[in-house]
This record gives C-alpha cells, sequence and structure tokens, in this order.
C-alpha cells in the first residue's frame, strides 16, 4: 500500500514550535482501540511485541495491586471478574438517567453520580471510577506504546468518535485525553477519519460513502473529495445494529435446536455466553468458507451444529436490509443517488460478512473498497489529521453535525435552530419573545434531536436569561445563538436585544444521549412525521388561544365597565368553553371555540378602540383636530 | 458583510455550484479552525468565527430556494421567518388540500407520484423567479417564494410517509 504524499514537493511543512515531539492518531474503541502516527503522509498502526495492533479496551485493577490494560486485563476476567472492565465507551457521558439504556449491558455495580452534572460511576476493585478515569486508562497505555515505539515524549492526540456522540461524550472524551497527559488536537468522527486514510491513499475526487458496521452499531456517512479536501455532506446511523445482532441469531438458532431435539437446557446467563462465543467464532469462520460446523456442550451436554453461508445470509437478511434503508436515507439528505457514489469504505469488523459485502456492492453498483484494514483504518486516518494539524498541510476536513440542536417554546414545541448535517464550526441564532405581560425572565431549555415535541427529544441543558425589564407581551427581542466548534461542541447565549441583558452557557449536558437513544430518535422522527405534524398543530391552536385569552383577561381587567351584565356573562360562558378545550386534545373544538369567543368579543374590542380614540382626542382644542384630520 | 460578498461572488439569484465550492473552499483553506490548532487564543477565536459565518453563508447560497428567499431579503422584500403560519389563503387552501392527498395515499407509488408532482412544481416556480426579480416585483417574488417554501416543506412530508411506509412494508 503505497500512500500519496500530503504536502506537495517543494512546500515544505510549517516549523511547529514544539518539533520533536510527535502527535498520534487514537481510535478508542468500544471493543478495542488502535494507536496509529503518521510521518510524510505514511501512516502505519503501532503494534506491540507479538505483532497486534488491536489493543481491546478492557481495564483491569487487580488485587495485587497496579493497574493492567488490553489483552493482560482481559486475561483476568476468569480470575478477577469484579476487577475487570470492558466497553466503558458505552458509558462516557452519561448520567444516572442513562442507565436503563445500558442495564443488562454492562454487568458491573454501577453508581449514580451525585449531583445532576455527575457521569456515573462504576465500582470496580472496590472503587468508585468513573468512566473518564477508566478510559484515560486505555488512553495512557496507547500513549506508552507509541513513546516506546516512537523512542519519544508523546503528548499531543487526534482520538476519533463516533459520527453520532454527543456532546456530553465529547466532553468526556476530551476529558479523558487529559488525564492521560495528551492534548486532543482535534476530536474527529470515526468515518470522517477512515475516508481520509483512503482518500489520501487514493488521490480520489467525487463523491464516497463510509459504511461502518461494528460489532454494536452503524454509521453511514457521505463525503465529497476534491483536491484534498474532505467535506462531509451527510451522516446517519443506528447504534443499536451490528455484528453482535449476527452472533444472537447464530446462537438463538442453537439453542432452538438443542430443544427441538429434546435436551431441556436451563438457559441461564452463562449457557448464552457459551452460545455466543460459539455463535460469533462461526460466524467469522463463514467470511470465507460456504458452511461451518460447531459443538456447544451445556451442562456437559453436548450437541453439533451446522451452518451454511445461504442459512446464515438469510438470519441476517432483515438486518442488512435497515443498513440499507438508513444509507438511502442519507443519500436523500444529501440529495444524492447511489448511481453518483464513486466509492465505498467499509469499516468495522462486521463488514467481515460477505452478504454485507455483497449488499453494499449491490445497492451502489461497485465493489466497496477494502485495501486497508477495516479495524485499522480509523486509526490511520487519525494519525494522518495528528500530522496534518502539526505539520501543517493542504488536507482540509469539512465535518457537519450530526443530529439537530434547538430550543423549546411554547406548547412544548421544539424550535430546530441548527438542522443536522450543518456544517461546523456554525453559529446560528434565532430570535424570541416574551409570552406575558411584564415577564422579567425567559427559560431557556437546550434539546438535541430530529422531533417536533420536546419530551421526545434529548434535552441537554436548562438556563434562565433573567432581568428581562417589564415590556408588554411580544416587545422583548431576545436572541439565543447556538455555535457549534470543530471538535463538534456547543456553546449557547442568549441576550436580551432591546436592553442588552446578556447570559452566555457552555453546554454542559448533565448526562449524553445514549447511541440507542439517538438511534430511536432519528428513526422516531421519521415513524411520527405525521403524528408530529397532527400534535404541532394543536400545540399552536393551545399556544394561541392562550394568548388570546390572557390578552381579553387584561383587557376586561381595564375596561371591563363597557360590557353590560349580560354580555360579560356571555362572554365569561365563551371563555370557560375555550379554557375547557385547551385542556382537552380536540384541535377542531380550540379552534371553534376560539372563534366563538372572538365573534363575541368584537363589540367589546370596537368598544375599547372607540373609547381609545375618544380619550386620546379628548382635551384637544378645535382647532388642533382640525389641523389633525387635515394631516 | 452579506454572504454573496463573503464568498466573493456576485448578488445573483443564478449561482454556478462549481463557482460556489470553490470560493468556498479556497476561504475555509484559510480560515478553518484546523489551521489555527498552534496559533494563540485570539488568532483561534477569529478563525473559528470566520469558518463559522463562511459555513452560514455556504448552507445559504447553496440551496436554491434559501438562496432565493436571501437575495430577496438583500432586496428589502419582507418574508415571515420560516416555519410560521402560511397568511396566503389560496396557498393555505392549496396546502390543506394537497395534505389530505398526501395522507390519502397508500402505497409508495402514490406518494411519489404527488412528491415528483411537487418536485416539477418547485422546479418551474423557481424557473420563474429570476423574471420576477428582474421587474423588482416584490408581492409577487414574496407570493412565489412562500409557494416554494411550502412545497419544500410538502416534499419532506411525503419523504417522512414514504419512509414509514416502507418501514411497515
Amino acid at each position: 500500500m503505497s500512500l500519496l504524499e500530503i504536502h506537495e514537493p517543494g512546500e515544505t511543512p510549517l516549523p511547529h514550535a514544539d518539533e520533536g515531539t510527535l502527535a498520534i492518531g487514537i481510535d478508542l474503541g468500544t471493543t478495542n482501540s488502535v494507536v496509529a502516527i503518521a510521518r510524510e503522509g505514511k501512516p502505519a498502526a503501532l503494534h506491540d511485541e507479538t505483532g497486534k495492533a488491536l489493543v481491546p479496551s478492557v481495564v483491569a485493577y487487580p488485587a495485587a495491586g497496579g493497574v493492567l490494560v488490553g489483552e493482560e486485563a482481559r486475561l483476568l476476567t476468569a480470575k478477577e471478574p469484579r476487577n475487570v472492565v470492558a466497553s466503558v465507551k458505552r458509558l462516557m457521558g452519561r448520567g444516572a438517567a442513562d442507565l436503563h439504556a445500558v442495564a443488562g449491558v454492562m454487568p458491573y455495580e454501577i453508581e449514580p453520580g451525585t449531583g445532576e452534572t455527575d457521569m456515573v460511576k462504576l465500582r470496580i476493585g472496590g472503587k468508585a471510577r468513573s468512566p473518564v478515569e477508566i478510559s484515560a486508562e486505555i488512553l495512557k497505555a496507547l500513549r506508552a506504546r507509541a513513546e516506546a515505539a516512537l523512542e519519544k515524549p508523546v503528548d499531543r492526540a487526534v482520538i476519533t468518535v463516533p459520527a453520532y456522540f454527543d456532546d456530553a461524550a465529547r466532553t468526556a472524551t476530551r476529558d479523558a485525553a487529559r488525564v492521560a497527559g495528551l492534548q486532543v488536537l482535534r476530536l474527529v468522527n470515526e468515518p470522517t477519519a477512515a475516508a481520509l486514510a483512503y482518500g489520501l491513499d487514493k488521490g480520489s475526487e467525487g463523491l464516497y460513502a463510509v459504511y461502518d458496521l461494528g460489532g454494536g452499531t452503524f454509521d453511514f456517512s457521505l463525503l465529497r473529495l476534491e483536491k484534498g479536501v474532505f467535506q462531509v455532506l451527510a451522516t446517519g446511523g443506528d447504534t443499536a445494529l451490528g455484528g453482535d445482532d449476527f452472533d444472537r441469531a447464530i446462537a438463538e438458532r442453537m439453542l432452538e435446536e438443542r430443544k427441538t431435539d429434546g435436551l431441556a437446557d436451563t438457559v441461564d446467563e452463562a449457557a448464552v455466553k457459551n452460545a455466543l462465543a460459539l455463535a460469533r467464532h462461526m460466524k467469522e469462520q463463514l467470511s470465507d468458507r460456504d458452511q461451518t460446523s460447531g459443538r456447544l456442550e451445556l451442562d456437559g451436554v453436548p450437541s453439533f451444529h451446522s451452518l451454511t453461508r445461504a442459512e446464515f445470509d438469510a438470519m441476517i437478511a432483515t438486518y442488512i436490509e435497515r443498513t440499507l434503508a438508513i444509507a438511502r436515507n442519507v443519500l436523500a439528505d444529501a440529495g444524492m443517488t447511489a448511481d453518483e457514489i464513486q466509492g465505498v469504505v467499509l469499516v468495522g469488523g462486521s463488514t467481515r460478512v460477505p452478504l454485507a459485502r455483497s449488499a453494499v456492492a449491490g445497492m451502489l453498483g461497485k465493489p466497496p473498497l477494502v485495501d486497508i484494514d477495516p479495524d485499522e483504518v480509523v486509526a490511520l486516518g487519525a494519525a494522518l489529521q495528528a500530522e496534518a494539524l502539526t505539520g501543517g498541510s493542504d488536507t482540509l476536513l469539512l465535518d457537519v453535525t450530526p443530529l439537530s440542536l434547538g430550543l423549546e417554546t411554547m406548547g412544548g414545541l421544539v424550535e430546530k435552530i441548527v438542522p443536522r448535517n450543518t456544517p461546523i464550526p456554525v453559529q446560528l441564532a434565532q430570535e424570541f419573545t416574551t409570552y406575558q405581560d411584564g415577564q422579567s425572565a425567559m427559560a431557556i431549555h437546550v434539546v438535541q434531536g430530529e422531533r417536533e415535541m420536546v419530551e421526545d427529544c434529548r434535552s441537554l441543558a436548562r438556563f434562565e436569561l433573567s432581568g428581562i425589564p417589564p415590556m408588554t407581551a411580544g416587545a422583548a427581542r431576545i436572541r439565543v445563538t447556538f455555535a457549534v466548534d470543530a471538535d463538534g461542541l456547543l456553546t449557547v447565549s442568549a441576550e436580551e436585544r432591546t436592553t442588552g441583558v446578556s447570559q452566555r452557557i457552555e453546554v454542559k449536558p448533565s448526562y449524553g444521549l445514549s447511541h440507542d437513544d439517538m438511534a430511536d430518535m432519528l428513526y422516531d422522527s421519521l415513524d411520527n412525521a405525521e403524528q408530529d405534524m397532527a400534535r404541532r398543530l394543536l400545540a399552536e391552536a393551545r399556544v394561541e388561544a392562550r394568548r388570546n385569552l390572557l390578552a381579553l383577561e387584561a383587557a376586561l381587567a381595564r375596561d371591563g365597565a363597557l360590557l353590560s351584565v349580560e354580555e360579560r356573562e356571555l362572554l365569561d360562558a365563551a371563555r370557560a368553553r375555550l379554557e375547557k378545550s385547551i385542556a382537552g386534545e380536540d384541535r377542531e373544538e380550540i379552534n371553534a371555540a376560539a372563534e366563538a369567543l372572538e365573534a363575541l368579543s368584537k363589540p367589546f374590542a370596537e368598544r375599547r378602540m372607540d373609547r381609545g380614540i375618544r380619550e386620546a382626542l379628548a382635551g384637544m382644542a378645535v382647532t388642533d383636530l382640525a389641523s389633525r384630520v387635515g394631516d | 458583510m452579506d454572504h454573496f460578498a463573503r464568498l466573493g461572488l456576485p448578488a445573483a439569484l443564478d449561482l454556478d455550484a462549481g463557482a460556489l465550492d470553490k470560493a468556498y473552499f479556497a476561504q475555509q483553506r484559510l480560515w478553518h479552525p484546523d489551521r489555527f490548532v498552534a496559533k494563540p487564543p485570539e488568532e483561534r477565536a477569529k478563525a473559528s468565527a470566520e469558518a463559522a459565518a463562511l459555513n452560514d453563508a455556504y448552507r445559504t447560497l447553496k440551496d436554491p430556494l434559501a438562496r432565493a428567499v436571501y437575495l430577496a431579503g438583500l432586496k428589502g422584500v419582507d418574508m415571515p421567518a420560516d416555519g410560521k403560519t402560511i397568511d396566503d389563503p389560496e396557498l393555505l387552501m392549496e396546502a390543506m388540500e394537497a395534505r389530505e392527498e398526501l395522507h390519502e395515499a397508500s402505497t409508495i407509488q402514490a406518494i411519489e407520484g404527488l412528491a415528483a408532482k411537487s418536485r416539477d412544481e418547485m422546479r418551474s416556480s423557481l424557473a420563474r423567479l429570476p423574471s420576477l426579480f428582474l421587474a423588482s416585483d416584490k408581492p409577487a417574488i414574496r407570493k412565489a417564494l412562500l409557494r416554494l417554501r411550502y412545497l419544500e416543506k410538502f416534499a419532506e412530508e411525503a419523504r417522512a410517509r414514504r419512509t414509514n411506509l416502507e418501514r411497515k412494508a
């Protein structure tokens, strides 16, 4: 594999203050991590003494003391299960409210944080440890591997994160790096890093797709490559979809076969773990042969199972179809069609499954690019970016936001401020106004997601803009600004424009979005678009009706004397009907009640206006009046 | 600085996509935060603000409708904020009928037919814009842009409904 030079011949890299130290690229994965370094545009993964590039993302705190990372930590699992932690990436940036999402997946004692902004902690090796400090151990080990291989100190890195990582998880990743003594030059999205590794190799131009199918997550991104520019056009994914689903399908089949054979198994955790381990092995075998078989022993009773490629393909067809549906959606988001794609890059171990490869090839009409090891490609891309950021280069990486960011408005609706797939960095603002006369504060609730209603999106932060001077409803101009930086981190500020009351916050979400939540939210938005529309219309009708009621109440308080007792009674009855309809779910009834109230209050409004004019004219001399009329 | 000026492009309805990309990439090469990693904080902040403004300009000018709405704003056409209720009764009626039709469409072909129709209408409406801009007919520009906005929204709804049907199938 030969890689093109990043620098044009004759163009010297920018001199750098800390010359002599190198910046590394790190793929901090859920299952495995990889560290790589690029020199003169040539990236290479760093191997251990046995030639392995993959470091299992496992950390152990042995009873004997010290910390182990990687294969050594994994080997300790059988002996000291309570002192070993794997898959900690799933907990990065998570708070107590996310625990249900990982229940059953993470076999650890998890302690919710004490404060609202606290991340969860794991009780490992008799001590409560945060996902940040556990991840930091993995990063320290990778850093040590790099320093040993390079024989130089290393203190800067580019670290990759899933394109779908939210604000909290990104912040937690940066914090872990800091704990490990690494300065993060940039957080780069995994699919983007993969494209970077390929793009420089091929010197490619045109539209490229990255199909990233890992153990538990799927990501699909579309990028445009042009003369060293990597422009992400759109990204999408499902984080509850991956190779683990394939293992489960095979395992279930084997347990079913045993049942058919009359074996009375107690299907406990150990049985499932055994079946899954065998299933995984059989799945891997089927990557380069047409059939395989395996022996499963539960409670000392063995059984033999065979599986053909065709059978396996049939079992996983629905999962593969889901990845293609997501891919089609991303294409639609970008306004592109499959035949416009020049090539597709495969990332993640699960793309070794032949059906995944052939399905991708079939959809896009061309064979996928598989020259680079799908387990290493992300780290290689990160290493290239690390070199580009420290050495200077012509490469330009333009990424986007994965999910829409918005604010809660009246009636529990979401006003989207930064739509998904907006290029970053970005700063967008929108103006809001007060709802009631004399309102002195406004609650700002920042949410992330694609749905129309706040309750269906993820809450990121809340704050209050206070000290708004008393004004009539609708007079204040509150400008809320969302800024997303090149690392994908959000800052929100709010300002009352007529008086300059300003407040600014860095959004530090109390807990992150779970990957599953993100995928669900995206899907729900498509599934529920119609229902959302109905709910939005209902919410809007309610807001409008309440606004009218408030205005009428204020008018009655001032000018109620203009009404006869009978008129007042009729009006009060109509108000009551509208209030009752607001409490209900029937939009037609709200509109009908609002119309009835409006018709009834019209004479009152006219009388108020007449009186207003009379008052304005009262006390004027006839000559003044004449000159006014003549204006 | 308006979006066109920021990218050094003429403020026109018709914009060459290649020229827009070229101008945008050239400016991002100067201002993208990746170029300022080792610079002092003030320079980094300035670069970040410039890059954000460039992204806003690019995003707006790239989409023909967003570009037309933006240009109309520069020319003094008063457009309501996106997402506000339709204030043109004729358009409101059309929107309601179309939504009903979409709601009743139960096959992917039927939905696709409605979506194709709205796409065609968008295309022909966009094609009529230059003459309205040339004549500086502000009320007509406003009316046409509001209709285009609605057509775009309709296409999105059709897509959501289609995806929904596909997932159920």
